[in-house]
């Protein structure tokens, strides 16, 4: 989605301000909304994906605006809004509507641990092999998906090498709207700075990016 | 500028939604502000190009999120406090300072009508004969100037044809950035939609840009 | 040093002056109404010519011009010719160059080609025939799907265009301002030139409507 999140190569943000000293959570609601979002009961299979693809659906202007942590739980309410989990009603009066049942199997504090170490991988195997060798030069592809991909804008149509091959891992662009894993060959490819800013770019630089085989052809 | 006013191409904005009816202006504010802009005495440098440059370094959120001729007071207010035409201050008490000298040489409410018809003309003579010529494949160029351009990302490294020579008209570029006029010839160039945003775009549809000939190269 | 390298120092101070904003009430209305006072305590301003550039725009200068333009393209032959070959002359026998109008070209839909003018990068538009233009023209969702998606756009105003029409999108990036000259719909041959100016639309001088008898 060629959303506000896309920033890559953006002006106009100003200075990045490294604050000295800074705590995990600088409010506590911060660490109750972290909380919030890493414990809460998920609908069955829902693709971690797609909470990335929620988060750049958020009104531009907001994305800009809000905290990193009020967006963890927009994102939040939307995953549950649109799972039926919660109603919009529920969420205005935050009250469960009357006569719901309660359930009883939300995640448990004794096991936080274990889950949070024993994440699910995104690797898988495949049974094709893969299509780019080390070395070879490829060009992402110019696409404008309206949903969630992670080519960014600014590397779209640009030529690189790749440098590594991470086997198969699920794909983001197909995860992110229900359409299961669907793992394709995931490769780091190195681009110039001048490839992909232009000829006033340092001469030495590079970018590397970390992109499936669908986002690539031969060059 | 790669700020958030480079918008060709992005989603993430929602519907036109056209207003049926729309008034000229939607509040009394708005006209004064067109009528501040149009009828005050401004500083001279704030050349139309400076002007937009202005506008495009509105921080982000602000530019998202304010209406349009909001853009056009935080603009303006920009503009006088960098060329030192007012302070801090007086923006926002909305009163000039002691001993502010009163100018008597505002424009006449009768040197609008004048004003309106011959203002904006922008071509001027360029010694140079046009590199291109009409039907000429022309690639877009890369550059990434963090100052004022009128070559929007969309088109950048992408070829098409030269449709039309306007002759020399001043450059933005340089005229932003008080470095004078440095007109050059200027083309409207037309490019495929499947050039511009890959192949799941229509396929006989184009995008035409009017394009300066240092944003442009021999294809 | 290309002129393409200039311009970081300068924008960074300009930056720094937008930071005002977030010290400043929120209400437009109560910011104009200081500017206007202290540019007026100034001298820099008379309040009268503020309402003289109003007046300029809420009556004198509108569509009703570009409207003028068509239906005497459509009428003669010979102007449509003029108009489509030197627009800026063309325009100016009318007397309706002005400013961010001074260099036109108007744009000939025909049954297989249909022409939508944009500004993504802000909201240049040709004032002196069309007059100050809608909100939705100078809106980010216009300014960013026009380019990606003009038939979306398009089927929004309630236009839909069949397949084989190529669609040709203007980005006024420069000083050009473009005038869409609208095919003239059927049944009208009847019609005085005054009559076929009454049904030309701002809209369909933009490209996002066509001309209906």
């Amino acid at each position: 989605m060629n959303s506000i999140h896309d920033m890559g190569g953006m002006h106009g943000f100003g200075r990045v301000e490294a604050e000295p000293n800074e705590p995990p959570f600088h409010e506590r609601w911060e660490g109750r909304a972290g909380g919030i979002v890493e414990t809460m009961s998920f609908p069955p299979g829902f693709p971690g994906d797609r909470f990335r693809y929620l988060r750049e659906t958020l009104r531009p202007d907001l994305y800009l605006t809000q905290s990193y942590y009020e967006q963890w739980l927009y994102v939040a309410e939307q995953i549950l809004l649109e799972a039926g989990m919660i109603s919009a009603q529920e969420l205005r009066d935050g009250r469960p509507a009357a006569g719901e049942a309660k359930r009883n199997d939300a995640m448990r504090r004794d096991v936080v641990w274990d889950y949070l170490h024993d994440r699910t991988h995104t690797g898988r195997k495949l049974e094709q092999g893969p299509c780019f060798a080390i070395d070879q030069r490829i060009r992402a592809r110019n696409m404008q998906p309206e949903g969630h991909t992670r080519l960014p804008r600014y590397a779209r149509g640009k030529i690189g090498t790749v440098t590594r091959h991470h086997g198969g891992h699920v794909l983001p662009d197909a995860h992110a709207h229900w359409q299961g894993p669907a793992p394709q060959h995931l490769y780091t490819v190195r681009f110039t700075a001048r490839e992909l800013w232009g000829e006033a770019a340092n001469a030495r630089d590079t970018i590397h990016l970390d992109l499936w085989e669908s986002y690539l052809e031969p060059a | 500028m790669n700020g958030v006013h480079d918008m060709g191409g992005m989603h993430g904005h929602g519907p036109v939604a056209p207003e049926k009816g729309e008034p000229v202006f939607h509040a009394r504010w708005e006209a004064r502000m067109l009528g501040i802009r149009r009828g005050a005495t401004f500083p001279s440098e704030v050349n139309i190009d400076r002007w937009r440059h202005i506008r495009e370094l509105i921080p982000p959120h602000l530019y998202l999120s304010r209406s349009y001729y909001d853009h056009w007071y935080m603009s303006y207010v920009a503009a006088l406090l960098q060329s030192g035409w007012a302070t801090a201050e007086e923006i926002k008490s909305g009163h000039a300072g002691s001993g502010t000298a009163k100018r008597n040489d505002a424009m006449r409410p009768d040197q609008a009508w004048e004003s309106q018809k011959t203002r904006g003309v922008f071509t001027r003579a360029v010694e140079t004969p046009p590199l291109f010529a009409m039907g000429q494949r022309v690639r877009a160029r890369n550059i990434n100037p963090s100052g004022h351009t009128r070559l929007p990302r969309y088109v950048r490294g992408r070829v098409g044809i030269v449709g039309r020579h306007h002759g020399g008209h001043v450059l933005p570029d340089s005229n932003a950035h008080g470095k004078g006029e440095a007109p050059e010839h200027l083309y409207t160039v037309a490019f495929s939609m499947q050039e511009l945003w890959g192949a799941e775009a229509s396929p006989h549809d184009e995008i035409c840009a009017d394009l300066w000939e240092s944003y442009l190269e021999p294809a | 040093m290309s002129q393409h390298s200039h311009g970081r120092d300068d924008s960074a101070k300009i930056a720094d002056h937008h930071h005002i904003h977030s010290e400043l009430p929120s209400d437009p209305a109560l910011r104009v109404k200081a500017l206007e006072s202290l540019l007026a305590e100034k001298g820099l301003v008379d309040p009268a010519t503020i309402d003289a550039w109003v007046e300029i725009y809420e009556s004198k200068i509108g569509p009703r011009h570009g409207a003028k333009v068509v239906a005497k393209a459509w009428v003669d032959p010979a102007y449509k010719q003029r108009l489509l070959t030197d627009a800026t002359k063309a325009i100016g026998e009318l007397d309706m160059l002005g400013g961010q109008g001074q260099h036109m070209v108007a744009l000939e839909n025909t049954p297989g080609v249909h022409n939508l003018v944009v500004c993504t990068l802000c909201s240049c538009y040709p004032l002196p025939v069309l007059g100050l233009p809608p909100a939705w023209y100078k809106s980010a969702p216009y300014r960013s799907r026009a380019v990606l998606d003009p038939r979306g756009v398009l089927k929004e105003f309630g236009l839909e265009l069949p397949e084989h029409v190529k669609i040709r999108v203007w980005d006024s990036t420069a000083e050009v301002r473009y005038l869409v000259l609208p095919e003239r719909p059927a049944g009208t041959e009847k019609l005085t030139e005054e009559q076929l100016a009454a049904l030309v639309t701002r809209d369909a001088m933009i490209g996002v409507a066509k001309v209906t008898a």
